[in-house]
């Protein structure tokens, strides 16, 4: 589904990635953790287009997108939700759902209104309330419901539950387990080891823009070693 | 829609206006139907402006230049001895078209305050381009014999001109809510907020603002058409740039990003240089103060005082009724 290979990026003339690997399957939820500062966000940027990344390659659904522009990439089917959420403020919940829209791979059962409401029923009860007037819960759960509404083939989810109450964190991570079920293919960036070794499959830690450990949940949750130099738990 | 403060605004100057005519003729004051018209030709331009402003945050200091295009296509027709309507219209509509086309593409290379200052840039070229014009007057403009003649609509009778220009500007209205509410509005309006998260979701926001921008730019080249038969006059000073300032004070007073402000905020503006005008020449030291204080006492222009006080920051930009 998604191959990143030898990634380098710079922010203008200080390098970010050093040559950052990572593979997704399809089906497969596999997580980016790392630090503050250690180029997990640069890393999504990267495949997102939103900062190309200067050499090596992304191989997304078998094709080159490094230096496609973000909105191509987009529309190969990559649905991001970002860091800080980042909803549109000046447009209703209803709004920021339906204005990117899309079934680019023509899916039988598609993400519609109906469905994210079931998915989160808390965002139906505020359908015309404008972006900035959410909880930060509520913008979360309407970023994921923006990303799902492109139908994408690959969820990114930047620290999804950044700052949010422990009983919302646990809603999104029931969310992202249902999606699981469904088969949709996931790359989370978060901080929380205990949720996320439970619902993924592999998980990738990088530091100072290198890999330095990947693996299954069982290795992760056993190297208490790993835990403690990279993750600082 | 609901029928709340503002929709009941919207019904009563529409009606107003509808009326206005009758009410000129009854108490023997055509000079009535000459200002409203004005007034709603520029209300159209102000429109087409708070398209792109109100609802894509593209600030163009450059629009009376899409004013003076459609004039001067109005003048140079009937100078070159074309007659008639549809010329008018094509030429008006495509010359806005096809400039706004060329220039948008140029000018939304760039945003904020670069935006602000490549428009202006343009609309001072054109300004020199049309000085530089001999043939159609150079500085002191020319002169326009005859208006347009739409089959049996003569637009320079002054009851046509007020009706045509009074249906254009319902047309107007209406075309901006469907497309302000349409899908392609939302994105507009999503990619004034967060560029970079629009495009992140599949948009290429660059052609979406550029159709706007076009969109935008025909609206008021229709009404520097319909300006030409107002005035059967035509000059530079059409396209100088504070004809564009007066357009971005009409949307700015009227309510950013409310679809009916900029008609509120035309009609006021060019009531108040009337009245005001009626007393000292100075009417711009007067008008000036009064613009500052709904800057700051009505960040929503006149069009959200009607807002009920504790809606108002929910409709910001969001109720488009």
């Amino acid at each position: 589904m998604l191959k990143l290979e030898g990634i380098e990026t710079y922010y203008g003339a200080s390098q970010v990635l050093f040559g950052v690997c990572l593979e997704v399957g399809a089906g497969e939820v596999i997580t980016l953790m790392g630090r503050n500062g250690m180029g997990k966000t640069t890393t999504v940027r990267s495949i997102t287009g939103l900062t190309p990344a200067a050499t090596g390659s992304i191989r997304f659904r078998n094709r080159e997108v490094r230096s496609l522009p973000s909105h191509r990439i987009a529309k190969q089917g990559l649905g991001l939700v970002p860091e800080g959420r980042q909803v549109f403020p000046n447009l209703s919940v209803r709004e920021n759902l339906l204005a990117t829209a899309a079934n680019r791979d023509g899916r039988s059962n598609p993400w519609t209104l109906q469905r994210v409401f079931e998915l989160f029923p808390r965002l139906q009860e505020r359908t015309s309330s404008m972006g900035n007037q959410l909880s930060g819960g509520e913008q979360q759960m309407l970023a994921i419901g923006r990303a799902l509404m492109t139908n994408p083939a690959l969820l990114i989810l930047d620290e999804a539950t950044e700052g949010l109450a422990p009983l919302i964190r646990h809603e999104i991570w029931e969310c992202l387990a249902r999606l699981k079920a469904e088969g949709q293919a996931i790359l989370v960036i978060d901080k929380s080891v205990a949720a996320l070794t439970r619902l993924a499959d592999r998980h990738y830690i990088i530091e100072r823009g290198r890999n330095v450990w990947s693996g299954n949940s069982a290795e992760l949750l056993a190297d208490k070693a790993v835990q403690e130099r990279y993750l600082g738990v | 829609m609901r029928l709340d403060l503002r929709t009941i605004t919207v019904i009563v100057v529409l009606a107003g206006l509808a009326l206005m005519p009758l009410l000129a003729w009854a108490v023997d004051e055509p000079y009535w139907l000459r200002f409203w018209s004005r007034v709603m030709i520029l209300a159209l331009a102000a429109v087409g402006v708070n398209l792109i402003l109100g609802f894509g945050g593209m600030v163009s200091f450059g629009h009376a230049m899409y004013i003076a295009i459609g004039a001067y296509a109005v003048g140079a027709l009937r100078f070159h001895g074309v007659e008639g309507g549809l010329p008018d219209l094509l030429l008006a509509v495509g010359a806005g078209a096809l400039v706004a086309l060329i220039i948008g593409a140029i000018c939304l290379r760039t945003a904020g305050i670069y935006f602000i200052m490549i428009t202006l840039a343009f609309a001072q070229m054109t300004y020199f381009f049309f000085i530089s014009q001999e043939q159609y007057g150079g500085d002191d403009g020319m002169r326009i014999e005859g208006g347009t003649r739409l089959g049996p609509l003569d637009l320079s009778n002054d009851a046509t001109l007020y009706y045509a220009t009074f249906l254009l500007l319902c047309g107007a209205l209406l075309v901006s809510w469907r497309l302000v509410n349409s899908r392609f509005g939302m994105v507009i309006r999503g990619a004034r907020s967060n560029e970079q998260r629009m495009t992140a979701l599949g948009f290429p926001t660059y052609r979406y603002r550029l159709t706007a921008y076009v969109i935008s730019a025909v609206i008021c080249a229709i009404a520097g058409a319909l300006l030409a038969n107002l005035t059967l006059y035509v000059s530079p000073a059409y396209t100088h740039w504070t004809r564009s300032g007066e357009l971005l004070i009409m949307v700015i007073l009227g309510g950013l990003g409310s679809l009916f402000g900029p008609v509120l905020g035309a009609i006021a503006l060019l009531l108040l240089e009337d009245v005001i005008a009626h007393f000292t020449r100075h009417w711009q030291l007067f008008l000036g103060p009064i613009l500052i204080l709904v800057v700051i006492f009505a960040r929503e222009g006149l069009f959200g005082l009607l807002t009920p006080r504790r809606q108002r920051s929910h409709t910001a930009g969001g109720s488009h009724g």
